[in-house]
């Protein structure tokens, strides 16, 4: 291989990297020996030699085209992605000694029991800046927001099912001596959770707080757990809340939300997952967590709908709403009447203890 | 890794060269498809393989079999596969059938009862190590690891580790190796995301539903009965459903089985009633029927 052409595939896949698709030097390597069995000169096959060992998602062969074009035709990239301005939704988080709670009280660290049991049930929604860091901190505390399920795998147990090979195993190395049965029993596995946050205007004193429970939840199972964010549209936003630091994590999660505080058309989005997530196989079988009030912009009889389809492919829908707590609560929005005759557990999530009992409900479904 | 030996079953002098063969074998595949093959065989590396349900893709492995005229290894994934389905596992009933005949016999000798308990015959050996078993430089086998998607991610890491030198151990025989890797093709559908590792092990490739006149020369030559009206027919019906945002968008595989049942119906052209009747080939949701009997059959066909 002559040396400007690795050089120039060098070039080509440092303008991929860039354009976030993961060109690493292994798959560097192979495009320069996929280029050498194919003709340097025929741009078509110079395009398939990197496009096969480049791309690993369809995502990534849009942003492959654009980058080809670019970078061989001399044609300047258009602007790939101009970030959304980033929306503050993080609270201040009062430090000991600085907070401007007034006449709350300034160090949070020094809370007594007491005093957190009734931060505990308080409505997160009308907090002191203080207050509200302190459930911060105690939500990141939280270890265990996962579910299990039944594997098809079998692991050894003292009871169960006969286990004949290793039965026989152990007659065999007896030389054919009975010796005593074997048992096995099946192994649990992690079950899919799927959290959907609506992050709408009316949602908007609880979106802050329940993502931070979807972070405890992607942290205590981060290969099983998906999170969303709905509002005018559906983001998926598990990848930036695998950061483990919570504040970091909320950081990125607001910059990759852009319909923060917008209107709800839950029905619409709700279709949206199930058609490019859901259905594919990322509801099925799992614990689908909707956290939203219900309030409905579009048409509540496509979210019934959705909400059918939704139960037909999980193992159990939660909807969780924050103002069910509220004394003298009915579920009389439009939304949340549709949806209703659809979900198995219908809980609040409006405090500390709520969201604690949401993490019982999740690993108990 | 070099090329000396060129052996007529596996090498083809350019992608459009694999590209005839396979259209031959009555798979018609397009320039990326027909790189990515020739690619597969030229630098020994898998293929992965990603589309939506019935684009080809376990097709395409067939095919390059009969292509390569060698036999197809197919290992079909699902939840809880495991390295006794997948690699291989002892015979133990035989093993004990074996012991008791050698006590039998008397046979007294521990330590060669022993080494004859482990011998070759009693492995029994499941589709990985078949594949490498097989695979001999004139006569690369073709492996079909189908659905990895479906398996859970603790055999892809170990899919990962078989794919990437090829050798598999066995603590009580040794090392068996392939003598040339297995033409390699894992196909998936997307229903989960699969490991990068496991990708950058592969050449990537993603399927999309065919174009018009692909779609038309496909079921041509699959079906050769059918009318040319018919056939245009029917793939422009197929084209117009993807675009409509069904549950489930049919695929080649259900535009060919649709013109099937058409041919086997006798039907020359494609008209409401007979479509009526056969939508249940295309469509394998309630709801996208009604939704498409709703919007008129007719619809779909219009100017096809």
């Amino acid at each position: 291989m002559p040396r400007d052409v690795v050089e120039t595939l060098t070039g080509f896949a440092r303008t991929l990297r860039a354009a976030g698709v993961g060109a690493d030097p292994e798959r560097v390597q192979a495009m320069i020996d996929a280029v050498s069995h194919l003709d340097v000169l025929d741009p078509g096959d110079v395009y398939w030699a990197g496009r096969l060992t480049m791309c690993a998602d369809p995502a990534d062969l849009p942003r492959y085209d654009r980058c080809f074009a670019a970078y061989f035709t001399g044609r300047t990239p258009p602007v790939t992605r101009t970030m959304p301005p980033p929306v503050t939704v993080i609270r201040p988080a009062a430090t000991p000694g600085t907070a401007e709670g007034g006449d709350e009280p300034d160090d949070v660290s020094l809370a007594t029991a007491s005093e957190i049991e009734v931060l505990r049930s308080r409505d997160v929604a009308r907090l002191s800046a203080a207050e509200r860091a302190e459930v911060h901190r105690l939500l990141a505390l939280l270890d265990d927001v996962s579910a299990r399920r039944r594997s098809r795998r079998f692991t050894a147990r003292h009871r169960g099912r006969l286990d004949q090979h290793r039965t026989v195993r152990s007659i065999l190395r007896r030389g054919g001596e009975i010796s005593g049965l074997r048992y096995r029993a099946h192994r649990t596995r992690p079950r899919r959770v799927v959290l959907i946050v609506d992050v709408s205007g009316s949602m908007s004193p609880y979106a802050d707080v329940l993502l931070r429970f979807a972070h405890a939840a992607v942290r205590s199972a981060p290969r099983t757990t998906e999170v969303f964010s709905a509002g005018t549209r559906l983001t998926r936003v598990t990848r930036e809340l695998r950061h483990r630091e919570p504040d970091a994590a909320m950081r990125t999660v607001s910059a990759a939300i852009p319909d923060w505080s917008g209107g709800t058309r839950l029905g619409e989005e709700l279709k949206e997952f199930l058609d490019r997530f859901g259905q594919r196989g990322m509801a099925r079988g799992a614990i689908v967590v909707i956290a939203s009030d219900g309030w409905e912009r579009g048409d509540p009889s496509l979210l019934g709908e959705q909400m059918a389809r939704l139960r037909r492919l999980a193992y159990r829908v939660v909807w969780s709403n924050p103002h069910k707590a509220q004394p003298g609560y009915e579920p009389l929005t439009g939304g949340m009447l549709a949806a209703l005759p659809y979900v198995d557990h219908f809980v609040a999530g409006h405090s500390l203890a709520a969201l604690e009992e949401l993490a019982g409900v999740i690993g108990n479904a | 890794m070099p090329h000396s030996t060129l052996n007529p079953a596996s090498e083809f002098a350019s992608p459009k060269a694999l590209s005839e063969a396979l259209e031959a074998h009555a798979y018609l595949s397009d320039e990326g498809l027909a790189t990515a093959c020739f690619l597969g065989l030229r630098m020994r590396r898998p293929l992965f393989l990603e589309g939506e349900a019935g684009v080809g893709k376990t097709e395409l492995a067939k095919t390059l079999a009969a292509v390569l005229d060698v036999p197809l290894i197919r290992l079909q994934c699902y939840e809880g596969l495991d390295a006794a389905q997948a690699l291989y596992d002892w015979d133990f009933p035989r093993q004990l059938l074996h012991l008791r005949a050698a006590e039998a016999a008397g046979v007294t000798d521990v330590a060669r009862l022993e080494s004859e308990l482990y011998d070759r015959r009693f492995l029994v050996s499941r589709p990985l190590l078949q594949a490498l078993e097989t695979s001999t430089e004139e006569r690369p086998s073709v492996l079909l690891v189908d659905e990895i998607d479906r398996a859970d991610d603790e055999f892809e890491a170990f899919l990962l580790e078989v794919l990437s030198d090829f050798t598999i151990s066995i603590p009580e025989l040794g090392t068996i190796s392939a003598r040339r890797p297995p033409v390699v093709v894992v196909t998936s559908n997307r229903t989960r995301e699969v490991h990068d590792a496991l990708k950058r092990r592969c050449l990537y490739h993603w399927l999309e539903h065919p174009a018009f006149e692909r779609e038309v020369a496909i079921i041509r030559r699959r079906l050769p009965e059918a009318t040319e009206t018919l056939v245009r027919q029917v793939a422009g019906a197929a084209g117009r459903l993807r675009g409509l945002d069904l549950l489930k968008a049919p695929g080649i595989a259900e535009s060919l089985d649709w013109a099937e049942a058409l041919v086997a119906l006798g039907a020359r052209d494609l008209d409401p009633e007979t479509a009526a009747v056969t939508l249940g080939t295309v469509l394998k949701y309630r709801e996208d029927t009604e939704r498409v009997v709703q919007g008129g059959i007719e619809a779909l066909f219009n100017g096809g």
